[in-house]
């Protein structure tokens, strides 16, 4: 940015989570409008539903540890894989990064003081915790759970006796709420921009954010309407997708992956913004093709929204079809790799500085890179008729979502802590965990794809004895990658409560946010600064 | 949205005759449902539908006098998506 | 508003990409169908439709001329016609009802695929179309009352502007509708 906008003390500049005024505790928290605030609302309970997935993936991991039932019954392990699905999916990874980082950050970034629609804001939040109650209503009452996995696939969802209706109006309800998040977004990135920042001159995660947010509009009221069909389906026997009545159930997983599939890309695009903020910074290097960068956003928010079909290969679809769609697939790798190339080259003759969220960083795109590559066997036709619906694409989607979503929230994480929270955690420490995660994590999701390439099926609850070692294996992979989530945790749990008040600029980033204080103050800016050059020029700034 | 939506110059006689335009645009739809034109039928009722539709935007809901980039290219992009997603969906049933 | 305005033309979308599929691949089905639907009611909703995005648009058009009793007055107007084209609807759904044809009725079911599928999908686009005009009901009624209390006046009409675009798209969405269900050829 220019010359440092100097924040320095001044009215509104208690930090954002200091009393203020109105009402007290709790409630001045879910009455706000301040975005982060609002952001912070969100990374509390998005955390808890995160938690709580993990624990269902471990029981899964030790049910699948040895062969026939270990702890629990097949029915039961249906519904939670099915509950695992949902809850990562819609409750976690989809609005994961814009609800908690785009709102914290967006504003700030561009150099406004919040969103275009602040009292929106906190109504997408609501939004959020009524879909959530009523995924959590589906559990806990009736006959259970869905079973269906978290894709409700039609003939099964429809003729199913457990919740599907209430798990399906779940979906619709956060669908909502995201649907309002990236109209919140996309109006903020074109009406609120300070002087003299223009599109090109955004950090490359406001470019991710935007992205996401136009996916977000576009494809999500597809699921909606899904949704609401499976229910009348249920609920009034409409026929659309019941080939007794004419219905055709493929129709139905069409309509399903226009959306869902567009729903990864609001998934990574995010994500892979903020590692484009990153890389500069801690190669003290202006990026390498920002305009490459930024345009790739848009390519693949466009283009992955045109490669539902490649879900379908063996599903019935015409051949026709299935070229198009494998076509379309092969095509939105590219722009996806000109970002990890563009993120390699700005390392070049760069001053590398190895901190955590580095690391996460980096270990982003080694991750990122197998499960795209990975997904390049799914996307061919012929490969894919082999390992469809295998432990191969169970081992893709994690590494892809886990490995690639996952590390970068947890890089952009340990970046931006001491932004929200003023205070520094153990980075030592952080590096132990960082290993003991990335360790795990490869032990664990690797052997899927050796087990998906030699057969054995996904969802399901036994296996033959053949894969039992890599079973095993992939369960203690499990174990030690959850161990490094614990640790990484602790570590920011202990930073927030006793870590050391950490400086406004301990990076040396040039973007917007490190030139205001640490922990950010109520009001963002005492001054709306006025840009005038690009966010990753470190001639002048300086650790402090 | 807030701020700089424009009130161009629309006044009651141009509402007036867009409304009759649109009556009339109606009468046009139902009275070729009667002719026999066969498969041109459906083109024909969509592309009057769609006559009809850009009357109601530009006019009644002020898209000839909007000034604003992101408005006057939101309805469009959509309605590319929505052909997109149902085009690439008949690749699958026109040759099933 | 406007970009709300483009996921609900996605939302009915998803709708629209389920009738194309089986249109297509149920032609005559659909044509006969279609001829049991009242062609005059279907015309004369289009009729009261259209009127009523009239009557709002010069709603606005008062209140930004701050002059109120209008504003109010062709307010009223549209709600009135937003009314009558639910009261229309709602007789023709009931004589759909009368002749045993709803959603998994034997009736229904007893027919050809083309035809289940033809008033599945009736049933499901009028329906939510005709919750999105009780919605939009809703909406200005509170605004007329807005207006009334001067919350929302010439200098302030965001309201009434956002909540006419609003109005127009239940409009836009009935002007494809109509054709696609009621003159089916």
């Amino acid at each position: 940015m220019n010359a440092p906008y100097e924040a320095g003390p001044h009215e509104g500049s208690a930090p954002y989570y200091a009393r203020r005024g109105g009402l007290p505790g709790i409630l001045g928290w879910v009455t706000s409008t301040d975005h982060k605030r609002i952001a912070i609302l969100y990374l509390t309970v998005i955390l808890a539903f995160f938690f709580a997935a993990v624990v269902l993936g471990i029981l899964m991991r030790i049910e699948l540890q040895s062969p026939g039932p270990t702890i629990m019954q097949p029915q039961v392990y249906n519904q939670l894989f099915t509950l695992h699905g949902i809850i990562q999916i819609f409750l976690v990874v989809i609005p994961g990064v814009p609800t908690i980082l785009g709102n914290f950050f967006i504003p700030i970034l561009i150099g406004s003081q919040d969103v275009a629609f602040p009292r929106l804001n906190l109504t997408t939040w609501y939004l959020f915790l009524a879909g959530a109650a009523l995924a959590f209503v589906s559990v806990f009452t009736g006959k259970g759970p869905a079973d269906t996995g978290w894709t409700f696939y039609v003939p099964f969802s429809l003729r199913t006796v457990v919740n599907v209706p209430l798990a399906t109006f779940a979906v619709f309800v956060l669908g909502m709420s995201s649907i309002l998040t990236g109209i919140n977004i996309v109006t903020t990135v074109h009406q609120l921009r300070a002087p003299g920042m223009g599109f090109f001159r955004l950090p490359l995660s406001v470019w991710g954010f935007y992205s996401t947010a136009w996916v977000q509009i576009l494809a999500t009221p597809i699921i909606g309407i899904t949704m609401v069909l499976i229910i009348m389906e249920r609920l009034f026997g409409i026929g659309v997708f019941d080939p007794a009545k004419g219905g055709d159930p493929l129709l139905y997983q069409h309509l399903f992956w226009i959306y869902s599939h567009p729903a990864v890309y609001i998934m990574i695009l995010p994500a892979m913004g903020v590692i484009s903020d990153l890389f500069p910074v801690f190669s003290r290097k202006n990026i390498f093709g920002y305009k490459m960068v930024a345009f790739s956003s848009l390519a693949i928010a466009s283009v992955g929204s045109l490669v539902w079909g490649h879900h379908m290969f063996v599903s019935g679809q015409s051949d026709l079809a299935g070229i198009i769609f494998s076509l379309l697939t092969f095509l939105v790798a590219i722009p996806s790799a000109i970002k990890v190339f563009n993120w390699v080259s700005t390392m070049y003759k760069g001053s590398i500085s190895i901190e955590p969220p580095f690391l996460y960083a980096l270990s982003f795109v080694f991750l990122f890179a197998i499960g795209g590559l990975t997904g390049l066997f799914l996307g061919a036709l012929s490969t894919d008729v082999q390992v469809h619906d295998t432990y191969f694409v169970v081992g893709h989607f994690h590494y892809i979502i886990f490995g690639g979503m996952g590390f970068g929230f947890f890089a952009a994480l340990h970046y931006w802590f001491p932004k929200m929270t003023g205070r520094m955690y153990n980075k030592r420490f952080a590096v132990v965990a960082w290993l003991i995660l990335f360790a795990g994590f490869n032990l664990f999701y690797f052997p899927m794809l050796i087990l998906g390439w030699q057969g054995m099926p996904r969802r399901y609850f036994d296996f033959l004895p053949r894969f039992a070692s890599l079973q095993f294996f992939t369960s203690i992979g499990a174990y030690i990658m959850v161990t490094g989530l614990a640790l990484m945790f602790f570590n920011l749990w202990r930073g927030l409560r006793r870590g050391p008040k950490a400086p406004d600029n301990p990076w040396g980033g040039a973007t917007l946010e490190w030139q205001i204080p640490s922990p950010a103050p109520a009001e963002n800016f005492e001054r709306i600064p006025t840009i005038t050059q690009g966010p990753y020029h470190f001639d002048k700034t300086e650790k402090k | 949205m807030k701020g700089k939506a424009n009130h161009g110059g629309a006044g009651p006689r141009t509402y007036l005759l867009v409304w009759a335009g649109l009556l009339a645009l109606t009468a046009a739809t139902v009275t070729v449902a009667s002719l026999q034109i066969g498969r041109a039928a459906v083109g024909v009722a969509l592309a009057i539908a769609a006559v009809k539709s850009t009357l109601v935007l530009l006019y009644f809901m002020h898209l000839r006098w909007e000034k604003r980039l992101l408005i006057k290219l939101a309805i469009p992009i959509t309605l590319v998506t929505l052909a997109i997603f149902i085009g690439l969906t008949y690749t699958d049933v026109l040759r099933r | 508003m406007w970009l709300f305005i483009c996921t609900e033309i996605l939302l009915f979308g998803g709708l629209f990409l389920l009738y194309s599929m089986y249109r297509y691949k149920h032609p005559q089905a659909f044509h006969a169908a279609s001829l049991e639907l009242n062609r005059f009611d279907g015309t004369l909703n289009t009729a009261i439709l259209i009127s009523s995005s009239l009557t709002v648009a010069l709603a606005i058009h008062f209140l930004r001329q701050d002059r109120r009793r209008q504003a109010m007055g062709f307010l009223a107007l549209t709600l009135l016609a937003g009314a009558a084209f639910l009261v229309v609807k709602g007789f023709e759904w009931a004589e759909k009802f009368r002749h045993g044809l709803f959603p998994n009725s034997l009736v229904l079911l007893a027919r050809d695929k083309g035809q289940i599928l033809y008033f599945g999908l009736y049933f499901m686009m009028t329906g939510l179309h005709a919750l999105h005009v009780l919605i939009g009901l809703g909406v200005l009624s509170a605004v007329l009352i807005l207006i009334n209390r001067s919350r929302v006046t010439a200098g302030r009409p965001v309201l009434l502007e956002n909540s006419g675009l609003y109005w127009h798209l239940v409009d836009i969405i009935w002007i494809f509708l109509f054709p696609l269900f009621y003159l089916i050829t």
